[in-house]
């Protein structure tokens, strides 16, 4: 029983993930009708963000310090980032925390790049066909993966995880299993509440706002409500941002769990539109949904003794579960009819 | 169909592209590409790609996993010089029927969707390809390391010839010709040319305006009672042989089969090179794919010291600035040129090199119109 609890936790952060990116994948989609390929690509930009913040809060002065010595017989060189020669203990603090810190920036960024990308690119794809909208965001996401390449460099640049949150969680005690049954790092449970938390706000924002009325509606029927006078594209192209800040954070939090390097991207975005598709392409609550489904299943999957009984599962489960899915309800799991049958 | 015009213009066209094919040592000699190794490469990706137009091209199913039909040509062959014989025909034959074997098994799954869902159905059959060719297929397919010859290999038709290679690693030969060198690109240069001529059959014939039929409007071909599902299925299958020989070929030229060759990047690339040349005519992806394979060698190799030389008539500091935008698009960076230029592209030239080219000659030749079939973005043949 706490070994399939223990997957279960193990499958909600790598589908909080999928989920976040699913949503803004799913949300571009609804209300656009866009297929972005690029959205991997925004999640992997989010992600650098940490990394930039993380590099700038880290900016240090060195001095040398005479009195140690190395094991060469030099002066010690003390690093002291600058932040903490202006700010004290507060800037410690903000150095450990860079991870969370860097949300802040990340938000008003992602949403820059996210408008940008929609004003400068995406809107002269409305009304062109799907296979070309793929292909322009596909060449958009490499240009971006090859940009961020040639600034941090090919290898994965680790990002830890503030001190408080590196230990682990007896999440067992907790649920009353035996207490070190079910233990789990507790960076991974932050970052699943934070998606809950992220998925929360999206869904509010649009069930409980003017706004998002608005949105909801023009993702009905689009021309309708430009009919009423409502500028809808403008609207769109700011939910093109939330949709954008959704995959940022999604990859800012994951920096800890996954350092990040500049094709995570890509191969998160295969398995996102696995996990669109499998929820129903339209669909915000079957993205979510789906989101975490596949990701309990991907880490099931990768039991020793599921993979016992058949080695690899753990590799193709999610497209096996896509096939199946796309072959027997078309729909996906909770799309809507009419919406993308073909 | 039977317009002798049109006959007649598809043999001019076929003679001109056999004459450039076979003449490309020379041709290409001077823009510094007349090297076998660059030539192969031109003729083993523009198979890869005219195979993959005749599925893109002619139905508009967009196919991102062609790069495993390519992949799987490759191990195919690789395991034929290991286990019978390092004759290229023999292993040509099984890289093609494994592949269209393969391509049946995915396009049977796949193609019961279109639009979209055909596009991420492709992707994810072929990633879990790559991914079971790294993981659990190692005994298969050597996961990282890549398929390779050994010396002890079996080679069981060769020993039942009497073929002994002594005590060096064997290349693939024909009947005693080495598969390297010249002979080699003249080996994959024959390969392209008869390719190419099947692919024209394939676009003249009433197939390939089924094909088209079902591209331009697929609910009117189900409204008039018509199954289109054998005939995208038959596509799909020819590209799928087309993308096997390719991989067989790369194996022909040089006996390794890596799993990257069937990563999804490995299928972007070639969405590339059609899109790029002009989806859905008969030469365009062949331009694309040269093109690509051209400047990828090209600009690859470029690096700093060379930038400097070409921007050293510009004043210091503009040469330095000059040098340091620039450098970021050649050598490692040269995937952010090919991005680019995929974007810029479908931007501003859907209809792909092949467009551009027909736009310009009818700009210069007002009243000829188009009279070259295969110029035309969206060939019609006349009835």
């Amino acid at each position: 029983m706490d070994q399939i609890f223990l997957q279960v936790l193990n499958g909600l952060d790598k589908g909080g993930a999928y989920a976040l990116i699913a949503l803004g994948l799913t949300i571009i989609f609804g209300t656009l009708g866009v297929v972005n390929f690029a959205h991997g690509a925004l999640f992997m930009l989010g992600a650098f963000c940490a990394v930039t913040v993380k590099a700038l809060l880290e900016t240090s002065k060195v001095t040398t310090d005479p009195t140690q010595l190395t094991a060469w017989g030099t002066p010690v060189e003390v690093r002291t980032p600058y932040i903490e020669a202006w700010l004290g203990d507060f800037g410690t603090l903000l150095v450990d925390f860079s991870v969370p810190a860097s949300i802040i920036i990340a938000i008003p960024v992602m949403l820059l790049i996210g408008v940008a990308m929609e004003r400068g690119l995406i809107r002269f794809f409305y009304k062109r066909p799907h296979a070309e909208q793929i292909l322009v965001t596909f060449g958009l996401a490499i240009v971006l993966q090859e940009i961020v390449k040639s600034q941090f460099g090919a290898n994965p640049i680790p990002q830890p995880a503030p001190d408080a949150a590196k230990g682990m969680v007896d999440f067992g005690a907790f649920i009353g299993f035996q207490a070190g049954s079910v233990v789990y790092p507790a960076w991974r449970l932050i970052y699943f509440l934070f998606s809950l938390m992220v998925i929360g706000a999206v869904f509010a924002f649009l069930q409980f706002t003017t706004f998002g009325m608005v949105v909801r509606a023009g993702m009905a029927d689009r021309e309708t409500v430009g009919l009423l006078g409502i500028d809808i594209d403008r609207r769109f192209t700011i939910v093109f941002g939330i949709a954008a800040v959704v995959a940022g954070l999604a990859g800012v939090m994951y920096t800890p769990i996954l350092s990040p390097d500049y094709h995570m991207g890509m191969d998160f975005l295969v398995l996102s539109f696995v996990v669109v598709v499998v929820g129903g392409m339209g669909s915000l609550p079957g993205a979510v949904v789906a989101g975490f489904l596949l990701g309990i299943v991907q880490s099931f999957a990768s039991m020793n003794e599921v993979k016992a009984i058949l080695p690899g599962i753990d590799q193709i489960i999610i497209y096996l579960i896509a096939v199946v899915i796309l072959l027997a309800r078309p729909r996906g799991l909770m799309g809507r009819k009419g919406v993308m049958e073909a | 169909m039977g317009n002798t015009d049109t006959k007649r213009k598809d043999l001019i066209l076929l003679a001109g592209f056999s004459a450039v094919v076979l003449l490309a040592p020379f041709i290409f000699g001077p823009v510094g590409a007349g090297y076998p190794d660059l030539l192969q490469k031109f003729a083993i990706f523009g198979i890869f790609a005219m195979g993959f137009n005749i599925l893109f091209g002619l139905t508009g199913y967009l196919s991102f996993g062609h790069a495993a039909f390519l992949g799987v040509g490759s191990y195919a062959a690789v395991w034929t010089f290991k286990l019978l014989t390092m004759n290229p025909f023999v292993a040509l034959s099984l890289a093609v029927l494994i592949g269209g074997l393969f391509a049946l098994a995915i396009g049977f799954v796949c193609l019961r969707r279109s639009g979209i869902y055909f596009s991420i159905l492709t992707l994810a059959l072929a990633q879990m390809s790559y991914n079971l060719a790294y993981s659990v297929l190692t005994p298969i397919t050597n996961g990282e390391t890549g398929l390779q010859l050994a010396q002890s290999d079996p080679r069981s038709l060769d020993a039942m010839f009497g073929i002994d290679y002594g005590a060096v690693l064997p290349s693939s030969h024909l009947f005693g010709i080495d598969m390297t060198g010249y002979p080699g690109f003249y080996f994959c240069a024959v390969m392209f040319i008869a390719c190419f001529y099947l692919s024209m059959r394939i676009f003249r014939s009433p197939f390939g305006m089924m094909l088209r039929a079902v591209k331009s409007n697929q609910n009117r071909m189900n409204y008039t009672g018509l199954n289109s599902r054998p005939y995208t299925l038959t596509a799909f299958v020819i590209s799928g042989m087309y993308a096997g020989l390719a991989g067989g070929l790369l194996a022909v030229t040089d006996p390794l089969a890596g799993a990257e060759r069937m990563q999804w990047t490995a299928s972007g690339e070639v969405v590339l090179m059609t899109i790029l040349g002009g989806a859905g005519t008969l030469l365009g992806p062949v331009i694309g794919a040269g093109v690509i394979k051209y400047f990828e060698n090209i600009f690859s190799a470029f690096n700093e010291g060379f930038l400097l030389d070409v921007f050293d008539f510009l004043p210091e500091v503009i040469q330095h600035a000059a040098v340091s935008v620039s450098s970021l698009f050649v050598g490692e960076g040269w995937h952010l040129t090919l991005g680019a230029l995929f974007m810029v592209i479908v931007i501003f030239l859907p209809g792909g090199l092949m467009e551009g080219i027909n736009r310009l000659y009818r700009k210069f030749r007002p009243k000829g119109g188009s009279s070259d079939p295969d110029a035309a973005p969206a060939p019609a043949p006349a009835e």
